[in-house]
């Protein structure tokens, strides 16, 4: 699994599983073992010894007996405990990783369905550790550790056993993931079709029971349900196959330590530990068809955030960058640029000296946000170049560009703290009063000193506490006190009413002062008059 | 839902016989455990103290085993077509019930939320009804079996089993209750921190606009780890329930196989009595073990079922079944002092609305945003049921009417068409089934969609049509039905001056009465009367 690289644990969390898994490995351990005392006590006491002899194993049962609950909690917090080490290390690995891909190689389709997975895809990391890989190596190593008492005590009664847990251990672990992972082929269609019913129905539900329509779509429903039903139940045939061949094959081991042991030349009650041994391995080998089970989804899930983590990176960072100009004259030469196989735009020219604004308007689709990204170094262009005071971007660092261009979009990110640690991250460390001082040429003063806590108001999940205005006001503050010399305004009154929108952007130049200022909209009509006079078309 | 829900066996067949089946199975397994350890108790004591022959006990314990197994196979087999039916039922009624409460009670979040739960969440109903029920009835009848066939050859050991087999239970249910704000707080921690993975994702490009996004690596490893050490905290509280049932299970199995061994010594006890009772003993704890461990992985498919019936028991508004509605070609239509408010709202959404409509008006609606509008077409349509008021025809409440034949009084655009998977023809035919292809054509026409072919495809939702043309597919689907009143909800948008003139003069032309939530003013002029919806005052256009 190429994936390996991403749920790997580190150094110091192996010994963690080493641990757990040695934990696991005594519990169950101690589950076989009081069987197999306990067997050996019994036919050893039928023979009425005295009881001095049977004082040791009595002490061995009874210490198994109490050993499995507590092993079991050792590796319980173990396991967890390194599993979520795991999982920290592994959305850390997947942050960096990101963090070289977003925002230009993340903005397709797909990846924008995989980015939504994400969190739960990652939480994958758990079940991996916690519910595959564990049980299984201790499955796996109790096993292996049976037989070998086994064989020692009777080396054919051993082989026997070896035999049944091998195909237990390889056979029905393949066996229930063949036919689980069958099975959700062969339903994948009809539960697709399903699912497209369902969702239809209910977006469209006025406008069935409106038109008196209910019993047929209800009819066509019931059709395309009845057929993932029956290929449900057929499919139902394979299932639990799996969990039978494991039932034999214990049960098998059992017989063959009664045929083979009854005639071997062995004491009786070693008899009864080569018979009784084996039926404590149902319970070792017991979590292994639901583990392989769940390796599938697994592997689907892991397999998702991989090919997320693959994009390619959009930028490739110089290999020693050059000084950062002092100059902050933008020029765009000859740009070609695009995703794919696509161009979005070719040849397309600008100057945009310091200070200047320039308005830059377009259809959606036409290119505008990707030159922002080109701007922001966010993307590499294929052919031309941008310059910074004549430096071309390509020679700088993607973190120097960005001191000098700042951006705000259509939606902006709006973290889910307080008003003030979302400013800080612009400027860390800033005193109240230059935050005030940006709320408010952000004309989001006001607004903030009226609310109860201040600067230290909660924003809510995506800013969820604030309007759609105050959302994009606030972050035009953060833009502001980030102070950077050209500021991008990538349809920033989008999902604005044309009132705010207006508004707002009549805020934002008087606000941005001598900055470079570019604007890219497809309602140039909201921007104020004297911003008009460099205006660009892109088609 | 309970862990067996009583409306679930209601509600779906399939669920009652697989339970009768689940028992069934269940006393089979049982019966086998206790052949197969009276048979290898046999087998070694046979063997041990006469030196007999194993052979006979070997195959018999094959077949056994074989049966075992085949009951495993059964088992997981019924579950799953068990599974199969009821998801199919329960999806079913669910939709049919979601129908009858109508578009706004399906409006909004619900709408995605239902969806979620027909197609995903139906389906952890398979790990509820192949892992858990099972596990629920072996608990039932397996102990049992297993303690009544050990008392009959040691008392002294079946009532060990009997007197720590309750205290599972007991102390599960104990530590549960004691845990329960520990592995709360835990969820909470772990969504927490999922939360702040997401937010960090999603925020990156801003982050990286701040030269920021590099420190998140480590932010994220720090926030987890700091999390990491809270919910441990809690797990080594949480984990006591397991401890717990583990070490009574175990301790009470070394109890009687001590128990057992010192008996044996003592002459009290034959050997293959022992055996017997040192292999049933932990077939006895085995179930209540194992419904402990699926319990977790059932736990999604209960909450959907809990869903379930949150929906099916939602009680439908009372309707009336007389079939006589009026006809509204000469029948006016008249709403009183109508008031509606949407749950969770306390404005009403409409406040004492009067509107009087006479058979073959063209009456606009107007009003600001919000005002209420589409809740007057709404109430029309017997979608929402108003607070007060009533809307009356012909002498008789609307409401005394079975909501299928009134409905055919009016055919409604909606303000966002719900186009369905199909042809322009497909759709169009929602009005009249049996309409001709020259009538969809004309209907297509009249409504200014005379380009639209009628085997073009819709795609999902319409996709495959602009805006405009969902808007005249879902007006030609009103024309060609035979109500005598049009509902229409801004039935203009996104058409040019020129197109909209076409469709008011091909409304006027089939002389029907119209109803129009209207915003422009060039459709609001084209009303006989325009309505001012949101401040009561009537004015004549």
């Amino acid at each position: 699994m190429r994936a390996w690289a991403l749920v790997r644990p580190e150094r110091r969390v192996w010994w963690r599983m080493v641990l757990a898994l040695v934990a696991g490995v005594a519990a169950s351990g101690s589950a076989v073992a009081l069987l197999a005392t306990s067997a050996w006590l019994i036919t050893t006491a039928a023979a009425q010894p005295p009881v001095l002899i049977l004082l040791v194993p009595i002490v061995a049962v009874r210490a198994f007996g109490v050993g499995r609950g507590v092993f079991r909690y050792v590796e319980r917090l173990a396991g967890h405990d390194a599993a979520y080490r795991v999982l920290g290390e592994t959305r850390a690995r997947i942050t960096g990783r990101l963090e070289r891909i977003a925002p230009a190689g993340l903005s397709g389709r797909r990846q924008g369905d995989l980015l939504a997975r994400l969190v739960l895809d990652v939480d994958a990391v758990l079940d991996l550790w916690l519910r595959v890989l564990l049980p299984v190596a201790v499955a796996m190593v109790t096993a292996a550790a049976t037989v070998a008492l086994l064989a020692l005590l009777l080396p054919t009664a051993g082989a026997a056993v070896a035999v049944a847990v091998l195909i237990a251990c390889t056979v029905v672990p393949w066996l229930t993931a063949q036919t689980a992972a069958r099975a959700e082929r062969r339903l994948a269609g009809e539960r697709g079709d399903v699912a497209a019913a369902a969702t239809e129905t209910l977006l469209t539900a006025g406008d069935i029971v409106a038109f008196n329509a209910v019993d047929d779509v209800l009819a066509s429903f019931s059709a395309s349900d009845a057929r993932l039903a029956a290929a449900e139940r057929r499919s139902a045939w394979s299932a639990g196959l799996g969990g039978a061949l494991l039932v034999l094959c214990v049960g098998g081991a059992s017989i063959a330590g009664l045929v083979l042991g009854s005639t071997a030349n062995i004491t009786g009650a070693v008899f009864a530990v080569l018979v009784l041994t084996p039926l404590a391995l149902a319970d070792v080998l017991g979590g292994i068809p639901a583990a392989a089970q769940l390796a599938i989804r697994v592997r689907a899930a892991l397999g998702r955030v991989q090919e997320l983590v693959d994009a390619p990176e959009p930028v490739r960072e110089p290999a020693s960058a050059v000084a950062l100009p002092r100059g902050r004259d933008l020029e765009v030469k000859h740009l070609r640029v695009g995703y794919g196989d696509d161009d979005v735009l070719d040849g397309l020219s600008l100057d945009m000296p310091a200070g200047s604004r320039v308005v830059i308007t377009g259809a959606s689709g036409s290119g505008k946000s990707t030159l922002a990204a080109v701007l922001l170094r966010f993307l590499e262009p294929r052919g031309g170049e941008v310059l910074l005071d004549g430096v071309d971007l390509a020679s700088l660092e993607g973190d120097q560009v960005r001191s000098v261009v700042g951006l705000l979009t259509q939606e902006s990110h709006v973290f889910d703290t307080t008003i003030r640690e979302n400013l800080l991250l612009a400027h860390p460390g800033a005193s109240d009063l230059r935050l005030w001082r940006a709320l408010y040429l952000a004309r989001l003063g006001v607004f903030v000193e009226g609310l109860p806590d201040g600067l230290d108001t909660m924003v809510g999940e995506h800013g969820a506490r604030l309007s759609g205005g105050e959302r994009q006001r606030l972050a035009f503050a953060r833009l502001l006190l980030a102070n950077r010399d050209v500021l991008v305004l990538d349809e920033p009154t989008e999902h604005l009413d044309e009132e705010t929108g207006r508004a707002l952007l009549e805020d934002l130049f008087e606000a941005a002062g001598r900055r470079t200022v570019v604007l890219l909209t497809h309602r140039p009509e909201l921007a104020p008059a004297h911003a008009l006079r460099q205006s660009v078309r892109l088609t | 839902m309970k862990p067996l829900d009583p409306r679930l066996l209601r509600r779906a067949k399939a669920a009652r016989a697989f339970l009768a089946a689940s028992v069934l199975i269940g006393i089979a397994s049982g019966v086998l455990i206790i052949v197969q350890a009276v048979l290898l108790a046999k087998g070694i004591a046979g063997a041990v103290l006469h030196g007999e022959d194993v052979t006979g006990v070997a195959w018999a314990l094959a077949a056994v085993v074989a049966g075992r197994a085949a009951l495993m196979w059964v088992q997981e087999v019924v579950a799953q077509r068990a599974a199969a039916a009821v998801k199919s039922t329960l999806r079913r009624q669910v939709l049919e019930h979601a129908l009858k409460l109508g578009p706004v009670w399906l409006s909004g979040e619900r709408s995605s939320a239902l969806t979620t739960l027909l197609t995903k969440g139906l389906d952890d109903l398979d790990p509820y009804f192949a892992r858990y029920l099972p596990q629920l009835v072996l608990a039932a009848t397996v102990p049992a079996g297993v303690v009544g066939w050990m008392a009959t050859g040691d008392l002294i050991a079946a009532g060990t089993v009997v007197l720590t087999l309750p205290l599972i239970p007991i102390f599960m249910a104990l530590i549960g209750w004691a845990t329960q704000a520990h592995s709360r707080r835990r969820q909470q921690a772990l969504d927490v921190l999922a939360h702040h993975f997401t937010d960090v994702v999603t925020g990156l490009p801003t982050l990286k606009l701040f030269g920021r996004a590099k420190a998140q690596e480590d932010a994220v490893r720090r926030v987890t780890d700091r999390h990491r050490v809270a919910s441990m905290s809690s797990l080594r509280v949480a984990f006591l329930s397991s401890f717990a049932l583990e070490l009574l299970a175990s301790i009470s199995v070394a109890l009687v196989a001590v128990g057992v061994g010192l008996r044996l010594i003592e002459g009290h006890l034959g050997l293959q009595t022992a055996l017997m009772v040192l292999i049933l003993a932990p077939e006895a704890y085995l179930p209540l073990r194992q419904v402990g461990m699926h319990f977790h992985a059932s736990a999604d498919g209960v909450a959907a079922g809990e869903e379930v019936f949150r929906v099916l028991e939602t009680p439908l508004p009372e309707r009336g079944e007389r079939t006589d509605v009026p006809d509204l070609r000469s029948n006016t239509l008249q709403l009183f002092d109508v008031t509606v408010r949407y749950p969770g709202r306390s404005e009403p959404a409409l406040d004492g609305f009067d509107l009087e409509v006479r058979p073959g008006e063209v009456v606009a609606l107007s009003g600001a945003s919000g005002a209420g509008k589409s809740t007057v077409l709404a109430v029309l349509l017997g979608f929402v049921v108003p607070e007060r008021g009533v809307v009356v025809v012909g002498g008789s409440a609307a409401d005394e009417f079975d909501p299928k034949v009134w409905r055919r009084q009016f055919a409604w655009v909606p303000q966002r068409p719900g186009l369905r998977m199909g042809t322009v023809a497909d759709n169009v035919r929602l009005g009249r089934p049996a309409a001709s292809d020259d009538d969809v054509r004309l209907a297509l026409l009249a409504a200014g969609a005379g380009e639209v072919e009628l085997d073009k495809a819709v795609g999902e939702r319409g996709q495959l049509l602009s805006g405009g043309q969902q808007r005249r597919v879902a007006l030609a689907r009103a024309l060609i039905t035979e109500a005598p009143v049009l509902l229409l909800d801004e039935p203009t948008a996104g058409l040019d001056a020129e197109a909209e003139a076409t469709v008011v003069a091909g409304l006027r032309a089939t002389g029907r009465t119209v109803l129009m939530v209207a915003h422009r003013p060039a459709l609001i002029a084209a009303a006989d009367r325009n309505v001012v919806v949101g401040n009561r005052e009537l004015v004549p256009a």
